[in-house]
C-alpha cells in the first residue's frame, strides 16, 4: 500500500508539476521585450550585480541558460535552428565560429559599442558575431617541479629529452583546449607532423579533456608530469584559490605555446526578442560587464576600456603575440588535421 | 546403525529439539508421532545436517555431527518435496546420482528402477510444474531412494495428499523401504500413517522423546499422560490429585450405566458415529457409537474401565 | 493505466531520439549509416563497444555475485544498510572516480610498466565493475533473500556440495533476477562514457564516445546520428535476442519460509574484504581529499559549500537541493511508471509484454547525447513545448530509472506462485484488487529497490542533463562538481570533494530511507 500512495503522490506532484505555475514562463514567447534570453555554455559566471544593473539600466531581465560545453553548444544551436531556445547565444569561440557562421545562426547586428574592442578579436566582417572576450590556451608548467629546474621557452623545448615523460596534453579529438594546441602547432612549429613524433617520441601524454590531465596527470592534482596544456589565467587562478594562501603562483606559461580563443556573442536567427537581444549585447560590451568577466570566467574583457583586476593582473603574463588562425581555415581543415594528428600520435 | 545421542538444537532460548537419543537399526522404520511445533521437522534436519545442534550423530559408528550434509549417508525427503522446479522429473531422480558421481548409463537404469519402483514409468520426461500431488510425492520419493542412503528421513511426507492417495502410499511405503533394505525416520502428525509404516513408534513433545517402543505396546500403554493426549485420549476428568483419560470408543452406552449427559453434536463417520456429550458440569466428551442418539437427548453410559488411564 | 508508460516512453523518448535522428540524417537517410559501417574504424569502435561491455557484465558478476548471496544471508537491517552503502558509486561523477583510480594507480606503480592499468582496457573494466557492483548486489540480492532455501537444501542432502548445490540450483532459480541484472549492466556499459575517454585512454573509442565526438567535437550531426542509429539497433537487437532467450517463463518460485541457515562465516569476511578493496578503496581516497585543506585535516572545504564561488551559478548547497529535489521526482515518476509497466510485462498480452519489456530497457543503451538532443530538438512546440521547462531534467532521469523498477520488479511478480493469486480471487477479489493486494504488496519490495536505484541514478546523472538547458538556479551537484573541478586551484578543488562526499552520503541514506519504508519484512510474506 505504501507503493501505491507513493504512486499518487507521484501523480499528484506531477500534476503539480506540469499545470501548475512554471518558475519562470516560457522563453521565446516574450514579445513585450521585458525578458531576453541568454544561451550559453557551463562555463558561463558573471556577478548577480552585473545582471541588475542591466534591468535598471533596460527595463529587461536577462534569462540564463546554460548547455553543456561551447561544442554541445554550438551543436544545440544548430539542432534548433527553426525554433532558437534563447535570443542571444554567447562563447562560441574562434574554432567553432565557422560553423556557426555556415549554419546561418547569427543574425547581423552592430553594435555601437564594438568601437572599444580590440581590433585583432573582430573576425567576422559582417558582424554577425561580437567579440566578448578572448583568452589563450598555452602549456603550463609546474615550476618547482621542472627537470634541472629548466624552463622550456619555446614550443620545440619540448621535444628535448631534458623532458621526456613531463608533458600531458589533451586529445583534439574530444577537448578544446586539446584542439587548441593542436591549432597552436601546426601555426607554431615548421613541422607540426614531426614535432608530434617527436612529442610522442619524447613520451607526452594524452588525457581525454582538461580535468583529467590537469587533475589527473598534472602535479597540480597528484600527478607526476610538471607540464601541461592549460590557460594563460590558471596561474592566478591557482594563486586565488590556493589553500593556504600564496603570494606567487606555483606555475608558469610557456608563451610561444599560446593559441587565441575569442569568444562571441551573436543575436540569433529568429530571436523572439531581437531589440532585447541588441540591448543585452551593447551591455556586454560595457565597462560593467567588461570588469565582471576576468574573476568569474579566467579570460580577458574584449574591451580596452575595461580595467582589470589587479589579483588578475599581478599573476597573469598576457602572451604578446599568441598564435592565430583564420575560423575559416580551421573549420576546413579541422577533421583532417585531427584525422593525422591520431594517426602520428595513437596510431 | 544410526546412533543419536543426547541431541539438542536451539533457537535463540528455545530448545527445539531437546536432549534426544535413539538408535535405528538395519531395515528398521521409526515413526515419530507428534502435533505440529513439537520439533520434529527440527529433529531430521539436524541428522541430515541442515541444522546445527550439540550431540552427537553417527551411523555405523562414524561420527557425523561435524559433517556437512553432503557427506552424511542420509536422504531426506522434504515436507513439500522440495523438487527443482527448473528439472525435469529424470533429472530430479537423477540429481544425487549425478552429485555422486554415477555414470551416464547406470545413473539412467537406476532413475528408471526407481521410477518404477514408485509406479512413476514413463514419467522421465515430465516438467515439475504438471505433476499431481501424489505424483510430485513419488518423484520426491524416488529423488531421495536414488542415492540409496543409508537413512532415509522423512518429514510429513504424505501430509499434503488426498485420503486415497494417502492410503495407497501408507500401503506402498514400507514396501519400497523394505526392498531397498532402508532404514527410515517417518516423522507424522497422523496415529494410523505412524503405526502403519513404524516398527517402532517415538513419541515427541516439546522437543522431547517422550516415549519410544513398538507402536501396540505404546498405544496400549502411554508412559504419560501427554503420551496419552497425543494418542487420541482425548476425554479426560481430575479425580482428586489424579487425571484420569480414556478414548472415545472406550464409552459404552448403557441405560444403568453411572453416568449422564446431553446428546450436544453427532457426526457421521462411516463406520460409526462421533457423538459429543456435556455433562451437567459442562464437561464435554467425546463418544464413538454405531447408532445415532438424537441431539437433546440425554443418554447414560459407562467407562470401560480396562480402558482407562490414570496419572497421579 | 496501460496508456501511462506508453505515453510516457513514446513523448519522452521515442518521439525525441526519432526526431533528432531523423533531423541528423537529413537527406541522407539510412545511406549514412552504410557509410559509417563501411569504414573499419567504426567497425572495430563496434566490436570493441560490444566485446567490453560483454567483459564488464561477465566479471561484475563474477566479482558480485558471492556478494549477493552473502547479502541475501543477512538479517533485514543488516541487507538494507549493505545496499544502501553500494549505490554510492552511482552518484559519483567518472571524473572524479577517475581521478581516485588514476591517484590508486600512481600509488601503487600500476600506472606504468609491465602491470599497467591506467589507460588500458583493464581501467575501463575495473571501473565497470566498480559502477555496477550495485546493480548485482542489489537486484539479485533481493531476489536471493526472497528465495526458498529447501531446494538447495533437498540438494545437499542428495550429496551436492556447497558450490554444486549453489551451481545447480541456486543459481538457475535466480537466472531470472540474474538476467535482468546482467541486462543492465551490459547497457550501463555499452553507453558508458566517462570510463572509456579518461581510464581507458585516448586509444579506446565505443559508439557512445563517437557520438559524443561527432555530435560535439565535429558538429557533425548526420554522423553522430549515423551513429546513433548503429548504437540504437545494436541495443534492440541484444534485448530482442535476451528478451527471446527469456522466452521460456521460469517455474513460479515459492517465496521463502526458511532462509537457508548454513551460510559460512568466512564468505562474509571475503566479500567484506573484496567489497571494501574495490569500493572502499577508491572512495576513501576523495574522503580523505575532502578533508585535507591547506592548514592540515579540517572541515573547511564543507563550510564552503555554502557560499558561492565564482564558478558556480549558485552554492553548492543549492546544486544539491537540487538534485535531491529533482530525485524525488524522478525516482516518484519512475516507481509510477515502472510499477504500471512490470504489471503488463507479467500478465499483459504477450504481444504487449514484448514491447513494453524492450521499450523500456530501451533509455538504458541510448546515448546521452541522442537523448539530450533529441528532447530539446523534439519538445518544441505546443503543446508539448518543454525543452526549456526545468521538469524536463527529472524526467529525463526517469528514463533511466524505470528499467531499473521494472527490472528488480518483474522477476518478483514472475516468482508468486500462482495459487496465491487464485486463493485471492476465490476470497472474492477482483482481478484489479488481486493486481493490488498481491503484486504490488508482493513487488512493492522490487518496486522500492528499484526506486533506490532510480534515485542513485537521477541524484548522480550528468549525461542528458548537461545538454538539456538549464537556469542558474536549476544547477545539479554533478553539473556543480563538473564546474569546480575545471578552474585550477586547491580550494575549488577540495570543495568538489566535499561536495562529492555529501554526495555519497546523501544517497545511501536516501536509499536506506526509501528502502526501510516497506512495512512487511523481506524474504517472509
Amino acid at each position: 500500500m505504501k507503493t501505491l500512495s507513493l504512486s499518487l503522490l507521484a501523480v499528484v506532484v506531477l500534476t503539480a508539476a506540469c499545470g501548475g505555475e512554471d518558475r519562470a514562463g516560457e522563453f521565446g514567447s516574450d514579445p513585450g521585450g521585458t525578458t531576453v534570453t541568454l544561451m550559453t555554455h557551463d562555463s558561463f559566471a558573471i556577478s548577480d550585480s552585473v545582471w541588475e544593473a542591466f534591468t535598471a539600466e533596460t527595463g529587461v531581465t536577462v534569462e540564463l541558460l546554460q548547455v553543456g560545453d561551447a561544442g554541445a553548444m554550438v551543436s544545440e544551436a544548430i539542432l534548433t535552428k527553426d525554433a532558437p531556445i534563447a535570443d542571444v547565444i554567447f562563447g562560441v569561440d574562434n574554432t567553432f565560429l565557422q560553423r556557426g557562421l555556415d549554419a546561418a545562426l547569427f543574425q547581423p547586428y552592430e553594435s555601437p559599442n564594438l568601437d572599444r574592442v580590440f581590433d585583432e578579436l573582430k573576425l567576422d566582417d559582417d558582424n554577425r558575431v561580437t567579440p566578448i572576450s578572448f583568452g589563450d590556451v598555452c602549456v603550463n608548467y609546474w615550476i618547482d617541479a621542472l627537470p634541472g629546474a629548466a624552463v622550456p621557452t619555446t614550443l620545440e623545448d619540448l621535444t628535448n629529452e631534458r623532458y621526456a615523460g613531463q608533458l600531458v596534453v589533451q586529445s583534439p579529438e574530444t577537448s578544446s583546449p586539446g584542439l587548441a594546441f593542436l591549432l597552436a602547432t601546426i601555426v607554431g612549429t615548421d613541422d607540426w607532423e614531426q614535432f608530434w613524433a617527436n612529442l610522442v617520441a619524447n613520451d607526452v601524454s594524452i588525457a581525454a579533456g582538461w580535468e583529467d590531465a590537469y587533475y589527473g596527470e598534472f602535479i597540480a592534482g597528484g600527478g607526476e608530469r610538471s607540464i601541461v596544456v592549460s590557460y594563460a589565467s590558471s596561474p592566478p587562478a591557482e594563486v586565488i584559490f590556493a589553500d593556504p594562501p600564496i603570494d606567487v603562483a606555483p606555475t608558469g606559461v610557456l608563451l610561444d605555446s599560446c593559441f587565441r580563443q575569442i569568444e562571441f556573442a551573436g543575436v540569433l536567427a529568429g530571436a523572439a526578442n531581437p531589440s532585447g537581444a541588441a540591448a543585452l549585447i551593447d551591455f556586454m560590451l560595457t565597462d560593467t560587464f567588461q570588469e565582471d568577466v576576468p574573476l568569474n570566467m579566467f579570460v580577458f574583457p574584449a574591451s580596452q576600456s575595461a580595467a582589470l583586476p589587479p589579483e588578475f593582473v599581478e599573476h597573469t603574463t598576457v602572451p604578446i603575440a599568441p598564435h592565430i588562425m583564420d575560423p575559416a581555415e580551421i573549420e576546413a581543415n579541422r577533421d583532417a588535421w585531427v584525422d593525422r594528428w591520431v594517426e602520428i600520435v595513437l596510431g | 546403525m544410526l546412533r543419536v545421542d543426547a541431541l539438542t538444537v536451539r533457537f535463540g532460548g528455545v530448545r527445539a529439539v531437546d536432549n534426544v537419543s535413539f538408535e535405528l537399526a538395519e531395515g528398521e522404520r521409526l515413526a515419530v508421532l507428534g502435533s505440529s511445533g513439537c520439533g520434529k521437522s527440527t529433529l531430521l534436519r539436524a541428522i541430515a545436517g541442515l541444522e546445527a545442534g550439540d550431540g552427537t550423530v553417527s551411523v555405523d559408528g562414524t561420527d557425523l555431527t561435524h559433517a556437512a550434509p553432503d557427506h552424511r549417508p542420509i536422504g531426506l525427503m522434504f515436507q513439500d518435496h522440495a523438487l527443482f522446479p527448473h528439472r525435469t522429473v529424470e533429472q530430479n531422480v537423477a540429481f544425487g546420482l549425478r552429485m555422486a558421481g554415477e555414470a551416464d548409463r547406470a545413473r539412467t537404469r537406476r532413475v528408471r528402477e526407481m521410477l518404477a519402483l514408485v509406479g512413476l514409468e514413463g514419467f522421465g520426461g515430465r516438467e515439475i510444474a504438471t505433476l499431481s500431488g501424489g505424483e510430485a510425492q513419488r518423484v520426491a520419493l524416488a529423488r531421495a531412494l536414488a542415492p540409496a542412503p543409508k537413512v532415509l528421513l522423512l518429514d510429513e511426507p504424505l501430509g499434503s495428499l488426498d485420503r486415497h492417495r494417502r492410503e495407497r502410499l501408507i500401503d506402498e511405503l514400507p514396501d519400497v523401504l523394505q526392498e531397498t533394505g532402508t532404514a527410515a525416520i517417518h516423522v507424522t502428525h497422523d496415529h494410523d500413517e505412524a503405526f502403519a509404516i513404524g516398527d517402532r513408534l517415538a513419541v515427541m513433545h516439546a522437543g522431547k522423546l517422550l516415549q519410544v517402543g513398538p507402536p501396540g505396546e505404546v498405544w496400549e500403554a502411554p508412559t504419560s499422560i501427554t503420551v496419552a493426549r497425543v494418542l487420541g485420549h482425548t476425554n479426560e476428568i481430575v479425580d482428586g490429585s489424579a487425571t484420569v483419560v480414556w478414548r472415545a470408543d472406550a464409552m459404552i452406552v448403557d441405560p444403568t450405566g453411572p453416568h449422564e449427559a446431553t446428546v450436544d453434536r453427532v457426526q457421521f463417520r462411516g463406520t460409526s458415529h462421533a457423538a459429543r456429550l456435556r455433562t451437567s458440569d459442562g464437561r464435554m466428551l467425546r463418544f464413538l457409537l454405531d447408532d445415532p442418539p438424537t441431539v437433546g437427548d440425554d443418554v447414560r453410559f459407562r467407562i470401560d474401565p480396562a480402558r482407562v488411564l490414570r496419572f497421579d | 493505466m496501460v496508456l501511462l508508460p506508453i505515453m510516457f516512453i513514446g513523448l519522452f523518448f521515442l518521439f525525441p531520439v526519432g526526431t533528432v535522428v531523423g533531423r541528423g540524417l537529413g537527406g541522407e537517410g539510412l545511406d549514412a549509416v552504410g557509410e559509417l559501417m563501411r569504414s573499419s574504424r567504426q567497425r572495430s569502435v563496434l566490436w570493441f563497444t560490444f566485446w567490453q561491455a560483454v567483459v564488464s557484465t561477465v566479471l561484475t558478476l563474477a566479482v558480485a555475485l558471492p556478494a549477493a548471496a552473502t547479502v541475501g544471508g543477512l538479517s533485514d537491517r543488516a541487507r538494507r544498510v549493505v545496499r544502501s552503502l553500494v549505490t554510492v558509486p552511482f552518484v559519483l561523477p567518472t571524473v572524479v572516480v577517475a581521478g581516485a583510480f588514476d591517484e590508486l594507480f600512481f600509488a601503487t606503480g600500476l600506472d606504468s610498466g609491465a602491470f599497467r592499468l591506467r589507460h588500458t582496457v583493464w581501467a575501463i573494466l575495473i571501473a565497470h565493475i566498480f559502477f555496477n557492483y550495485a546493480v548485482v548486489v542489489r537486484v539479485v540480492g533481493t531476489a536471493w533473500a526472497g528465495l526458498d532455501g529447501r531446494q538447495a537444501e533437498a540438494a545437499r542432502v542428495l550429496g551436492a556440495s556447497r558450490w554444486w548445490a549453489w551451481r545447480e540450483v541456486t543459481l538457475p532459480l535466480l537466472r531470472p533476477a540474474i538476467s535482468s541484472a546482467s541486462a543492465i549492466v551490459f547497457l550501463f556499459s555499452f553507453t558508458s562514457f566517462g570510463a572509456v575517454l579518461i581510464l581507458g585512454g585516448p586509444r579506446r573509442a565505443t559508439l557512445e564516445t563517437e557520438i559524443y565526438r561527432y555530435a560535439v567535437s565535429r558538429t557533425d550531426l548526420t554522423g553522430a546520428a549515423a551513429l546513433a542509429v548503429v548504437q540504437l539497433a545494436a541495443v534492440l537487437a541484444l534485448v530482442a535476442v535476451s528478451t527471446w532467450l527469456e522466452r521460456r517463463r521460469p517455474a513460479p518460485i515459492r517465496m521463502a519460509r526458511s532462509t537457508p541457515t548454513l551460510r559460512s562465516r568466512s564468505g562474509r569476511w571475503i566479500n567484506a574484504v573484496v567489497a571494501s578493496a574495490l569500493l572502499g578503496v577508491p572512495l576513501a581516497v576523495l574522503v580523505e581529499r575532502s578533508f585535507s585543506t591547506g592548514t592540515g585535516y579540517g572541515l573547511g572545504h564543507y563550510e564552503a559549500l555554502g557560499t558561492r564561488v565564482r564558478q558556480l551559478p549558485a552554492p553548492a548547497t543549492t546544486a544539491l537541493w537540487n538534485s535531491v529535489h529533482y530525485a524525488v521526482l524522478a525516482t516518484a515518476l519512475a516507481v509510477l511508471i515502472g510499477v504500471v509497466a512490470s504489471v503488463v510485462v507479467v500478465h499483459g498480452r504477450s504481444g504487449w509484454r514484448r514491447l513494453f519489456d524492450l521499450g523500456l530497457t530501451l533509455p538504458l543503451g541510448t546515448s546521452a547525447v541522442t537523448i539530450g538532443f533529441g528532447m530539446l530538438v523534439a519538445l518544441d512546440e505546443p503543446p508539448v513545448d518543454f525543452r526549456t521547462r526545468w521538469w524536463i531534467i527529472p524526467v529525463a532521469h526517469a528514463l533511466v530509472g524505470v528499467p531499473f523498477v521494472v527490472r528488480t520488479m518483474v522477476p518478483l511478480l514472475r516468482s508468486i506462485d500462482p495459487s496465491i493469486r487464485e486463493a485471492a480471487a476465490v476470497l472474492g477479489a477482483s482481478r484489479r484488487r488481486i493486481r493490488r493486494e498481491i503484486d504490488l504488496v508482493i513487488g512493492a519490495r522490487g518496486a522500492l529497490v528499484g526506486g533506490g536505484f532510480a534515485f542513485a541514478v537521477s541524484l548522480g546523472e550528468f549525461g542528458a542533463t548537461s545538454f538539456l538547458p538549464r537556469r542558474p538556479d536549476d544547477v545539479t551537484a554533478p553539473v556543480a562538481l563538473f564546474r569546480l573541478l575545471s578552474t585550477p586551484g586547491d580550494l575549488l578543488r577540495g570543495q568538489a570533494m566535499a561536495l562529492a562526499v555529501v554526495l555519497m552520503v546523501l544517497v545511501s541514506v536516501s536509499v536506506f530511507v526509501i528502502e526501510s519504508s516497506h512495512g512487511t519484512t523481506e524474504g517472509s510474506l
